[in-house]
């Protein structure tokens, strides 16, 4: 049980979780060790959000990078051969919440909600995404992740083997 | 709604662990069966057979239908293993970012800190 109650604490320190918490909706929470404000900024000031947003495992490259964080204002990552990503924020309230949407995908698009909310020293963010369909949901799941599914059919298969081993003996 | 835990893929694993039931799984793979058809094809009891397969039934492996006095049993449901891995190839996405955003944090705070030290000094 102490076992049980070790590991859980282990997994609520910075690991990244991810739910769905219905055909629409995902959250996905993690915890960095900086005051709310840090992160914030990390969030919200291009030069900074440029440098962690698209991580060499994706296998592209963030060109441009435009950010007016203020209520109704707009953003854009240029990702190069005509690939953008954009929307306007529908909400900023300063060092604790961040309201976007994503309309690079026409009607398909998510809202995304991302809150910080500091506790001794360390903060715990929220991000909320909000999609206008679970088909459109199902989707986002794979794009830029795709590569991660080869894992997953590497596992299918041994355990494909596996199964058809025992099906001899 | 469908959380992805540890608990999940540790059911479906501790089910895949055992020689009887790969070969249940490898078999509803070819066609359904009876839960009575199945521990004849492996010379178990009937009771031993219900067990294996309630195993496989909770890891999401396998789904039993009662139909008049017969429970069929069939391969699935194969949503859940899509959902698993739907959920992993989302979390791997954020978490390679967020590691990332973790270092800018981190220097983040080390120049705070370094400043303030300064300011006092």
């Amino acid at each position: 049980m102490s076992a049980r109650r070790e590991s859980e604490a282990a997994l609520m320190s910075n690991r990244t979780t991810v739910e769905r918490k219905s055909d629409r909706e995902v959250v996905v929470t993690r915890t960095f060790n900086a005051p709310a404000r840090l992160v914030f900024d990390a969030w919200t000031r291009a030069d900074l959000f440029k440098r962690w947003w698209v991580p060499k495992s994706m296998g592209m490259t963030l060109h441009a990078c435009e950010m007016d964080v203020r209520v109704g204002g707009r953003y854009r990552l240029n990702f190069g051969d005509g690939m953008d990503f954009f929307g306007r924020y529908l909400e900023v309230t300063p060092n604790s919440r961040l309201v976007w949407t994503n309309e690079e995908g026409g009607d398909a698009g998510q809202v995304t909600t991302v809150t910080f909310e500091e506790k001794g020293g360390q903060t715990l963010l929220v991000m909320h995404e909000l999609y206008p369909s679970k088909e459109a949901l199902d989707a986002a799941g794979t794009g830029a992740a795709e590569a991660m599914n080869e894992t997953f059919e590497q596992l299918d298969e041994l355990l494909v083997t596996l199964g058809a081993s025992v099906g001899r003996s | 709604m469908v959380q992805y835990s540890r608990a999940h893929l540790d059911a479906s694993f501790a089910a895949l662990s055992d020689a009887t039931r790969r070969g249940v799984l490898e078999q509803l793979g070819r066609s359904d069966a009876s839960i009575t058809n199945l521990a004849e094809r492996f010379h178990m009891t009937l009771t031993g057979m219900k067990k294996h397969v309630g195993v496989l039934e909770q890891a999401g492996l396998v789904t039993t239908e009662k139909v008049g006095r017969v429970r069929t049993c069939k391969i699935g449901p194969r949503r859940l293993e899509e959902e698993t891995a739907w959920i992993e190839r989302y979390r791997q996405h954020w978490d390679a970012r967020f590691d990332e955003l973790d270092k800018v944090v981190e220097e983040l705070n080390r120049k705070e800190k370094i400043d303030e030290r300064k300011k006092r000094e």
